[in-house]
């Protein structure tokens, strides 16, 4: 075995730039090739939502969403970046728009010979509350597009941290031909503080964080393959998985179903098996 | 939730505009546009009520160097003055020269 010098731990993590500490519109530039960011609907269009107002919330003059164009590895690509410090990321009828739509046009794109790939960094508690069902109808439009688009070119969701990405945003999520994520990423349906409250702390302790991120943190997606790329919160490795992601087959794990049945039924729901024995049940070599 | 505008004598003109923040918690997004006229006008959304005062003390110092009329957009999430402050300044030096 051989020894690593503390002080060369130090040197590369202080080399590192966050991924994860940058706005939504920081992360879309950053994917994006050096001087190609162009934003779509940016904040001087001022698509907002038009419900916070009237329910006393403070809107954001984006919606909490980023849509920009430009080139990835020199091809034409769409980032839509979800801002997680915006209403924890929460998708309303505005903000689902401008994802499902991006993601239309570049199907259009795709259609007319000209591929377009698609990223989506996904920073979301899910659908936004107080915009109820249309967010939720907006959701739903972008697992539709996802889904009419990922046989022209790979989708690629990125979850970063440090929200996290939950309801129907999970969905999205999993609909991508290729998922990354960091150890800081969460991927559930339900957010730890839902579960508690629903089914009470004997369930869930949403406090107890190692517990929580053994459960639905990015290193235990990864580690049952429900994710397909790890990577360090570093800007230039989330930059080099997305290039390796995008040129991967556009295939979806989602198309999978008997894979996903078999796995499945492996598990007795009664008897749920603890983080460790999960990973070795559904362990990557076996997947 | 408020809703403030404030009105600044205006002596210079802008040729850009600039977009910087976010509507974090303990944080504000700030909207800066070039206005016709001689006239600045600040319009402010914030979800703390009762803080007009504590505005007008922050704008009317900002003012009192920038002359450029402008039109601003403000969306508070619970800022404290200083960083309100020092995102009015960031703005400032995000104008595309």
């Amino acid at each position: 075995m051989t020894a690593v010098r503390p002080e060369a731990v130090a040197e590369d993590f202080l080399a590192r730039r966050s991924f994860i500490e940058l706005s939504a519109r920081q992360r879309a530039a950053a994917l994006l090739d050096a001087g190609t960011f162009r934003e779509l609907l940016g904040p001087f269009d001022r698509m907002k939502s038009p419900w916070l107002l009237e329910q006393g919330v403070v809107p954001q003059s984006d919606d909490g969403v980023v849509i920009a164009r430009g080139r990835i590895a020199a091809r034409d690509a769409v980032v839509a970046a979800i801002e997680g410090a915006f209403q924890g990321g929460s998708v309303g009828e505005v903000s689902s728009a401008k994802i499902a739509g991006a993601l239309e046009l570049a199907l259009e794109d795709c259609l007319r010979g000209r591929p377009v790939l698609a990223v989506l960094v996904l920073e979301s508690g899910g659908v936004r509350l107080q915009e109820a069902n249309l967010g939720l109808a907006g959701i739903a439009e972008i697992h539709a597009a996802i889904v009419a688009l990922r046989p022209h070119v790979p989708v690629v969701g990125v979850i970063a941290g440090m929200v996290g990405c939950f309801g129907g945003m999970s969905l999205a999520a999993a609909l991508c031909s290729q998922l990354i994520v960091t150890r800081q990423a969460r991927l559930a349906m339900n957010g730890p503080e839902v579960i508690e409250q629903d089914a009470g702390i004997a369930e869930m302790d949403a406090s107890d964080r190692a517990a929580v991120w053994q459960l639905i943190g990015g290193e235990q997606r990864y580690a049952t393959g429900l994710a397909d790329a790890l990577v360090e919160d570093d800007v230039d490795a989330m930059r080099e998985a997305v290039r390796r992601a995008l040129a991967m087959p556009a295939a979806a794990r989602s198309t999978e179903v008997e894979r996903f049945q078999s796995r499945l039924a492996l598990i007795d729901p009664a008897h749920p098996p603890e983080p460790r024995a999960l990973r070795l049940a559904w362990s990557r070599s076996t997947a | 939730m408020e809703k403030l505008t404030f009105v600044y004598p205006a002596r210079t003109v802008l040729a850009s505009r600039a977009h910087v923040g976010v509507v974090a918690s303990g944080d504000l997004e700030v909207l800066l546009e070039p206005a016709d006229g001689r006239e600045s006008r600040v319009t402010v959304t914030t979800s703390v009520d009762g803080f007009g005062v504590a505005w007008k003390s922050v704008l009317d110092r900002f003012f009192a160097r920038f002359t450029a009329a402008t039109e601003v957009e403000i969306n508070d999430f619970g800022a404290t003055p200083g960083l309100v402050m020092l995102r009015l300044e960031q703005a400032v030096e995000a104008l595309q020269p």
